[in-house]
């Protein structure tokens, strides 16, 4: 039976919604009115007041009492627009108004308006406030295709931030993600308008009630899932992402890394597990968290080879975009049904804490370059001596994405590994235990070589704020601390599940990953190791020696066929395949 | 009527396949952009025939899928639009249009970018 309908009307407080978009936007318009000069104050007069209407709708009255709804203009749908927040969209909200605050207070000194550059710092705030109403849209938006529409709104913000500094090299990554994400969203829209001669609506909750197995529906949810995909960069589509990422300003990768992505993977879910729970069945999830899979292992062993700290955080984003898609598979209940319970809510929260994590790490890796004037891994040495606060915020973001209690990522991956054991997949909680050793392996490699002493002091060339260091130490804290909230309000995690962090076997799996992660890192890195050398470590060497010539020998395969992958025309092709394949398996669990 | 829907839906998967391709072979970003432009130009006409056929409640001429085509048609000219800019300060900046990252000493001239 069709569960009972939500309410097709108004709710109180659902005026909240439109506030969270209006309030970003009123912003943006307001700062091209009073001009260059006046855009630093805008955007900290619209940040608080948007980080009050996220905690409002937080504090609304909880998920039992239905979503938070608005309708536009009192048109019911389907054709009227229907703004929904629900348990997901108000986790989010909550979460991109702080990452968007903490951004913003690291931006102070750096995108000072009237700098020499004129032109970035306002386009910096203009694009924060823009990509803020972007996501808020996508959180509550009730139909497709307003979601399309704040899709591309988000990848229009998004672009310039990743060529603001206007050299070549980022003008041509902005470019590629710019044509990619296009493609992207053609694939879409594409699948709307299929949906829509099928259905004739697109509302969400309308839609759930409608949709049916024909060869229509399946075509158009493998072409959106495929679309989606793509403007989420799960491998093998990734072709954009590390260029892009490591080559914005450290405030903006904080922001694509942390939220924008996470933006196309909020619809793939909408799609998924509130439009069309019924359909996609087994083979497609497995398929999707196979690539998840290919993701962790490409993404970390990559990550796990670059010189650079902003291109090896870069690659960690793509391994953790893969470990988000490992929830799809754990969802799917006995009837072949997506199920909203555990896996989803593990699954939520481990991208919560991602963005929370990642961004922290990005602006702590933008002040250690800023003090540095450089970002080599080999070249970090003694630098936890000198930029003490900078080198402990990537630490704790970087424990907080390891899947160290109690952050949010352990309760994700505590929810995942149970949901594994009820379905019987143990082959995913196999691969959920890799993804947190492959996560402990890079953190442990660059926190290595910070924190060995450096024989020569460390020459600062540029000023260290504590405006930088703080709101990277905050985030980093939040993300920690993740695990603790009371989730329960929100979203389908049994009571009591953080509890279960600290039992006696809590220390096994805190001791899992953390070897495994430094055996990982030893293996794969090529570069020479911050290890004193001593009799003992000598003795070891020979033996590790071989081992490590054959797992740095695989490594370079692997990325060797990274860099093939990221061709354009390679990944058309990839792009092509995974439409396919997701239709097959679609047509053939249906 | 119906064989008319019928060219139009031809016609628009046609676009769509032409796009595509475009997109995935031409290595010219100027070429890429006209080729999204393609690939939208079929969906909407695919938007156009959800129209004609009435899908809502089975009438014909459908309103909605013509407000939903103008909104897409103003997306794609915006992200024509920005594609494009992104094209000149490229050319600009670097004195070429290719999207791969070539060796900094060999520079791969190419300003036409088409």
């Amino acid at each position: 039976m069709l569960p009972p309908a939500p309410a097709l009307a108004t709710t109180a407080g659902g005026f909240l919604l439109v506030l969270s978009i209006v309030a970003p936007v009123a912003g943006i318009l307001l700062a091209f009115v009073l001009g260059d000069r006046h855009v630093r104050q805008v955007a900290f007069t619209v940040i608080p007041i948007g980080l009050a209407i996220a905690a409002a709708i937080l504090l609304a009255p909880p998920e039992s009492d239905g979503p938070l709804v608005y309708l536009l203009g009192a048109w019911p749908p389907p054709l009227g627009v229907a703004l929904r927040a629900d348990g997901l969209s108000t986790v989010m909200l909550a979460t991109t108004a702080v990452v968007i605050c903490a951004v913003a207070v690291f931006a102070v000194t750096d995108f000072r308006p009237a700098a020499a550059d004129a032109r970035a710092p306002f386009a910096f705030w203009i694009l924060l406030l823009a990509i803020w109403a972007a996501l808020n849209t996508i959180f509550v938006g009730g139909d497709l295709f307003t979601l399309y529409v704040a899709l591309e709104l988000l990848t229009f913000a998004a672009v310039p931030l990743v060529c603001l500094e206007g050299r070549a090299e980022t003008l041509r990554a902005a470019l590629r993600y710019l044509l990619f994400a296009l493609l992207g969203s053609v694939l879409y829209l594409l699948g709307t308008a299929l949906l829509y001669g099928l259905y004739g609506t697109l509302d969400i909750v309308l839609l759930s009630r409608r949709v049916t197995a024909v060869p229509g529906a399946l075509i158009a949810a493998a072409l959106m899932t495929t679309g989606l995909l793509a403007k989420t960069a799960l491998f093998p589509l990734h072709l954009w992402l590390p260029p892009a990422h490591a080559g914005a300003p450290a405030a903006a990768s904080a922001i694509l890394s942390g939220l924008v992505v996470k933006g196309s993977f909020f619809i793939l879910l909408r799609l998924w597990f509130n439009v069309m729970p019924g359909l996609p069945g087994f083979a497609v999830t497995q398929l999707l968290a196979a690539l998840g899979a290919g993701a962790i292992v490409v993404g970390s062993i990559v990550a796990l080879r670059q010189e650079r700290l902003k291109l090896l955080i870069a690659y960690s984003t793509l391994a953790q975009i893969g470990y988000l898609f490992l929830m799809f598979p754990l969802a799917v209940d006995a009837s072949g049904k997506l199920d909203s319970g555990g896996a989803l809510a593990g699954g939520l929260l481990q991208a919560v804490s991602h963005a929370t994590a990642k961004a922290a790490m990005f602006l702590a890796v933008g002040s250690i370059y800023a003090g540095l004037g450089h970002d080599r891994i080999t070249g970090l040495r003694g630098v936890a001596r000198a930029l003490p606060l900078s080198v402990l915020a990537f630490a704790l973001g970087g424990i907080a994405l390891m899947g160290i209690q109690p952050s949010g990522a352990s309760l994700a991956k505590e929810l995942l590994l149970e949901e594994t054991a009820r379905t019987g997949q143990w082959w995913w909680a196999v691969v959920l235990q890799a993804g947190g050793m492959f996560t402990t392996g890079y953190v442990v490699l660059v926190l290595a070589h910070a924190l060995m002493p450096s024989d020569q002091p460390v020459v600062l060339t540029g000023p260290t704020p504590l405006s930088r260091d703080l709101p990277a130490l905050a985030l980093a804290l939040c993300s920690l601390l993740f695990g603790l909230m009371p989730w329960e309000r929100y979203l389908p995690v049994p009571y009591g599940a953080a509890l279960k962090l600290f039992g006696i076997d809590g220390l096994v799996k805190l001791l899992l990953p953390v070897l495994g992660g430094a055996a990982l890192a030893i293996l794969l890195s090529p570069g020479p190791l911050p290890v004193i050398s001593s009799a003992s470590w000598n003795t070891l060497r020979s033996v590790v020696g071989l081992c490590r010539r054959c797992s740095v020998e695989v490594g370079r395969r692997v990325e060797r066929g990274d860099e093939v992958l990221r061709q354009w025309p390679v990944a058309c092709i990839s792009l092509l395949l995974v439409a396919l394949l997701l239709a097959a398996s679609m047509f053939a669990s249906n | 009527m119906t064989s008319g829907v019928t060219v139009f839906g031809l016609c628009a998967a046609a676009a769509v396949g032409l796009g595509l391709n475009g997109l995935m072979t031409s290595p010219q970003p100027l070429r890429k952009i006209i080729a999204f432009n393609l690939l939208g130009s079929g969906v909407f006409l695919l938007f156009g025939i959800v129209g004609r056929r009435g899908a809502a409640a089975g009438f014909g001429n459908d309103p909605v899928p013509q407000a939903l085509v103008i909104t897409g048609v103003v997306v794609a000219f915006s992200a024509t639009a920005l594609a494009i800019a992104l094209l000149l300060r490229l050319l600009k900046t670097s004195g070429s249009t290719t999207l791969d990252d070539p060796a900094p000493t060999s520079p791969h001239s190419d300003p036409s970018g088409d």
